[in-house]
C-alpha cells in the first residue's frame, strides 16, 4: 500500500514538480540551451523515416491520451459500438507501431552513424531508451489487455484527474497489471526528465507563428516599436 | 511613406580578382569555431559554376525565396499553412554534403610515423567525426572552373542559354569566367525572417542588418530552407542557426566590415540607402520583367524633402541622411544604373548589388597562335565572351535590358577615358558612345573616379550608430533586443 502511495502519488508529483520548476529555471537562466538539436544537417536519409514516423505516431497517440484524460465519458460512449471501438483501438495500435518503428530507427541511427555519434549525449541515449520502454509497454498494454481505450477512461483518466485536482486516488490504478504500471511510471519518469534532456524542444513548439506578422523589425532606439511588421504577406 | 535606412552594399565585379581574402578575413573573425567550420558567411564563387552550397541557385530543388500565388507573396518553402508538417523534417534542407565536410590533416603522423620504406603522409581528418576521410569537395571546389567546364556545366543559370551558346561558353579554348563574392544580402523582404516560426530572426530598424537571436532560435531550420541565397547556416554543434552579422560591432562605430576592409581589389562599397517600407509589398507582386525597376523604386531619393521629413519622423538622424546623400551605393544603383541585385526574381530584394563584369575579347586563338585584338578592346557587347543571357539570368531576373545598360555604360566610360588619356580613340566617337549609353561626360568622370580612384572614405560612407540614443542607457538591452550571434550571457554550448 505504501509502495503504491509512493509510486502513484509521491513519485508523479515529484516528477511533475521537477519538470515544471527546472524547465522554468532552465528557460529563465539558460535560454540558449533550448533547441530541437536537430541533426538533419548531418544525416538526412534515415532521419526522414525515423523522425516522421516517430513524431507523427507519438503526436497522435498523445492526442488520444489527452482526449481520454479530458473526456473519458466521450471515449466510453464512442466505444459502446464495437465497430467504433475497433477503429479507435486499431488507430492507436497503428500509430503506436509507427512511433516504435520511428523510435528504433532513430536509436539505431544515433548509435551507429559516425556523424550522429558526435552529437549524441548520454542524456540522448537515456531518454531514447526510456521512450522505447514507454512505447513498448504501451503497445504491450494495447495488445494484451482489451480494451485499453476503455479502461484508460475508467481507471487511468480518473486517476490522472485525481492527481490534477490534488485529491490523489491511487486505488484506481493499484490493481492494474505490471505492464500498464510500468507504462505509467516510465511516463512520469520521462516527464521529470524533460528539463534535463532535449525534450525541452516540445515546450517551445512555435505555435505563435500562426498569428505573427511575417517580418520582424526591431528598433534599438524605439523600444515601443519593437516588433513592428514590415511588409510581405 | 515609411522611410527607413539600410546599410547597403555594392560589389564591383570588374575589379574582383578572386583572391578570397574577404572569405579568410571573415572566417578568422567569426566562423573559426566548432560547429561553424563548414560555414563561409563570405565566400567567393567562380561563375559559371555550381557555387556553395552546390547549386544553391536551383530553387526547383531548394525552394528558397518568395513566389506570387494568386496575387499573394508566399514563401516557396513553407508558410503558415504547412510549417507544422515540415517541422519534423525539412524536405528542402541542404545537408553537410551539399556544402562540404570540413577537414584538417593528421600532421602528427609526419612526426610519429614509424620508420618505413615510404614517406609518411598527413591524411585528411574530418573536423566533425575525427575520422580519416577522402575529401570529396570543398567550399570553392570549382574555383577558377577547376581548369575544366565539368562544374560550370551544372550552373543553373545556363538554362537561359541556347545549346549553341552553352557549347560556345563551355568550349575549353573560349572558357570565360568571373568571380562572385557572396555574403548575406540583408534583404528588404527577407525570406529567412518570415520563415522563422520562433521569431528568432529579425531585421534591425536602424540599419537593416538581419540577425538571428541566438537565445530564441530553436533549430527548426526553416530559415536555412527559405533563404534562396543559402546564407543562413545551421550550427550542427549548438543546434542554432547563424549568419553574417555584417560585422555590426564595426558598422556601429562607422568602420567597414572585415570582408570589406580587407578587400584587395577594393571592389566593395558600403553606404546608406533610404527606402520606403510601404513599397516593398507592392514591388514583390510585380512580374519578373519589372522587378529590377520595382526594386530600385523602393529606394528613396535622399534629397527629396518629403523623404527627408518621413525619415526624420522615423527617428533617422541628420548624419544618417547626410550619409545617404553621399552614399556610393546610391550612385551605383540609382544615379548610374550600374549595379544590379543578384536573382531579384527571388523577391527578397537584396541590399547587396553587383556591377556586372565586362568580358571583352582581347585575344583570340587563330591557327595555333595568339592574336591580340587591341582594336576590339572596346568591342560591341555582342562580341563579349560572356553571353548577356547568362548575366541576365543572374542579375536581371532574365531581362537583358538592365544588364545591357550597365555593361554599355561601363564600356562607354572606358572609351571616354581611353580617348582622354591615351588618345587612340577619337573623342567624338567616345562622346557618341557615352550618349548612346545614356551617360554624360560629367557622369563618366564621376563613375571613373569612384571606380578607379576612390579613397577609403569614399568607398565606405558609414554613419556611426547613435549610442547615446540607444535603449541601453535606460533598459536592459539583453531583454529589449535580441542577442545576435555574439555577446552571449551563457557559454554558447550545446544544450542537454
Amino acid at each position: 500500500m505504501l509502495t503504491n502511495t509512493f509510486l502513484f502519488v509521491g513519485y508523479p508529483y515529484l516528477m511533475i514538480v521537477l519538470a515544471i520548476l527546472v524547465s522554468i529555471i532552465r528557460y529563465r537562466y539558460t535560454p540558449f540551451s533550448f533547441s530541437s538539436l536537430s541533426s538533419q544537417f548531418l544525416e538526412n536519409d534515415q532521419l526522414y523515416w525515423g523522425s516522421n514516423f516517430w513524431h507523427w505516431g507519438i503526436v497522435i497517440v498523445l492526442l488520444g491520451h489527452l482526449t481520454a484524460f479530458l473526456m473519458p465519458g466521450a471515449i466510453l460512449s464512442w466505444n459502446a459500438n464495437p465497430v467504433r471501438l475497433f477503429l479507435l483501438e486499431a488507430t492507436g495500435v497503428t500509430m503506436g507501431m509507427l512511433a516504435l518503428l520511428g523510435l528504433v530507427s532513430l536509436l539505431v541511427r544515433r548509435l551507429t552513424h559516425s556523424r550522429i555519434k558526435v552529437v549524441t549525449s548520454t542524456m540522448d541515449v537515456i531518454i531514447l531508451v526510456l521512450l522505447l520502454v514507454q512505447v513498448v509497454s504501451g503497445l504491450d498494454t494495447a495488445l494484451r489487455y482489451r480494451w485499453g481505450s476503455s479502461w484508460f477512461a475508467t481507471n487511468a483518466a480518473p486517476y490522472l484527474q485525481s492527481l490534477f485536482f490534488f485529491n490523489p486516488k491511487p486505488q484506481y490504478v493499484a490493481s492494474l497489471p505490471l505492464g500498464p504500471k510500468i507504462h505509467m511510471l516510465s511516463a512520469f519518469t520521462i516527464i521529470g526528465l524533460i528539463p534535463f534532456t532535449r525534450l525541452v524542444h516540445f515546450l517551445v513548439v512555435p505555435l505563435h507563428y500562426l498569428w505573427r506578422t511575417p517580418q520582424l523589425v526591431i528598433w534599438n532606439r524605439r523600444p515601443e516599436k519593437r516588433f513592428n511588421s514590415q511588409s510581405g504577406r | 511613406m515609411d522611410i527607413r535606412s539600410q546599410v547597403a552594399m555594392v560589389f564591383h565585379l570588374d575589379k574582383c580578382i578572386g583572391c578570397h581574402t574577404c572569405s579568410i578575413a571573415c572566417k578568422n573573425v567569426w566562423t573559426d569555431r566548432k560547429g561553424a567550420e563548414y560555414m563561409w558567411w563570405n565566400n567567393v564563387e567562380t561563375k559559371p559554376g555550381t557555387g556553395y552550397p552546390t547549386k544553391w541557385e536551383d530553387q526547383d530543388h531548394y525552394k528558397g525565396g518568395w513566389e506570387v500565388v494568386d496575387g499573394n507573396l508566399q514563401l516557396k518553402s513553407s508558410g503558415k499553412k504547412n510549417y507544422l508538417q515540415r517541422i519534423f523534417y525539412q524536405p528542402n534542407l541542404p545537408t553537410l554534403d551539399e556544402y562540404y565536410e570540413p577537414w584538417t590533416y593528421d600532421y602528427d603522423n609526419l612526426f610519429s610515423a614509424p620508420e618505413g620504406d615510404d614517406q609518411p603522409t598527413a591524411r585528411p581528418v574530418s573536423k566533425i567525426t575525427g575520422e580519416y576521410i577522402d575529401i570529396k569537395g570543398g567550399p570553392n571546389w570549382d574555383d577558377d572552373l577547376s581548369g575544366s567546364p565539368l562544374y560550370a556545366r551544372n550552373d543553373p543559370n545556363l538554362k537561359a542559354l541556347t545549346p549553341e551558346q552553352e557549347l560556345q561558353l563551355l568550349s575549353i579554348e573560349q572558357l570565360v569566367m568571373f568571380y562572385l563574392p557572396r555574403i548575406c544580402n540583408h534583404c528588404l523582404n527577407p525570406a529567412c525572417v518570415a520563415s522563422c516560426p520562433s521569431g528568432a530572426l529579425y531585421k534591425r530598424g536602424e540599419d537593416g542588418i538581419v540577425l538571428v537571436n541566438q537565445e530564441v532560435c530553436r533549430g527548426w531550420r526553416f530559415c536555412v530552407s527559405a533563404c534562396p541565397y543559402k546564407k543562413v547556416f545551421y550550427n550542427w554543434n549548438t543546434g542554432k542557426s547563424e549568419k553574417c552579422i555584417l560585422c555590426y560591432p564595426r558598422v556601429e562605430t562607422g568602420q567597414a566590415p572585415a570582408c570589406f576592409h580587407s578587400c584587395v581589389g577594393r571592389i566593395r562599397y558600403m553606404g546608406v540607402l533610404l527606402y520606403d517600407a510601404d513599397k516593398i509589398k507592392e514591388a514583390g507582386l510585380r512580374p519578373d520583367s519589372e522587378l529590377v525597376d520595382a526594386h530600385r523604386e523602393i529606394i528613396a531619393d535622399p534629397f527629396n524633402p518629403e523623404v527627408i521629413a518621413s525619415a526624420k519622423a522615423n527617428g533617422i538622424g541628420d548624419d544618417v541622411i547626410k550619409s545617404a546623400q553621399k552614399s556610393p551605393v546610391y550612385k551605383f544603383v540609382k544615379n548610374w544604373g550600374l549595379a544590379l541585385a543578384p536573382h531579384v526574381e527571388y523577391r527578397t530584394f537584396p541590399m547587396l548589388f553587383y556591377v556586372p563584369a565586362l568580358a571583352p575579347v582581347t585575344s583570340t586563338q587563330e591557327d595555333g597562335t595568339l592574336a591580340n585584338n587591341v582594336d576590339e578592346l572596346f568591342a560591341p557587347l555582342e562580341k563579349a565572351r560572356m553571353p548577356i543571357e547568362y548575366l541576365a539570368a543572374l542579375f536581371g531576373a532574365g531581362q537583358e535590358g538592365p544588364v545591357r545598360y550597365a555593361l554599355k555604360k561601363q564600356m562607354a566610360v572606358r572609351s571616354w577615358r581611353r580617348a582622354l588619356t591615351v588618345g587612340d580613340i577619337d573623342i567624338e566617337v567616345a562622346k557618341a558612345a557615352l550618349a548612346a549609353a545614356g551617360c554624360t561626360p560629367e557622369q563618366a568622370e564621376e563613375i571613373y573616379a569612384l571606380t578607379s580612384l576612390p579613397t577609403f572614405d569614399q568607398r565606405f560612407v558609414i554613419p556611426a550608430s547613435h549610442r547615446e540614443m540607444a535603449i541601453e542607457a535606460l533598459k536592459n538591452p539583453l531583454e529589449n533586443k535580441g542577442l545576435a550571434g555574439i555577446g552571449f550571457r551563457e557559454a554558447p554550448e550545446r544544450g542537454l
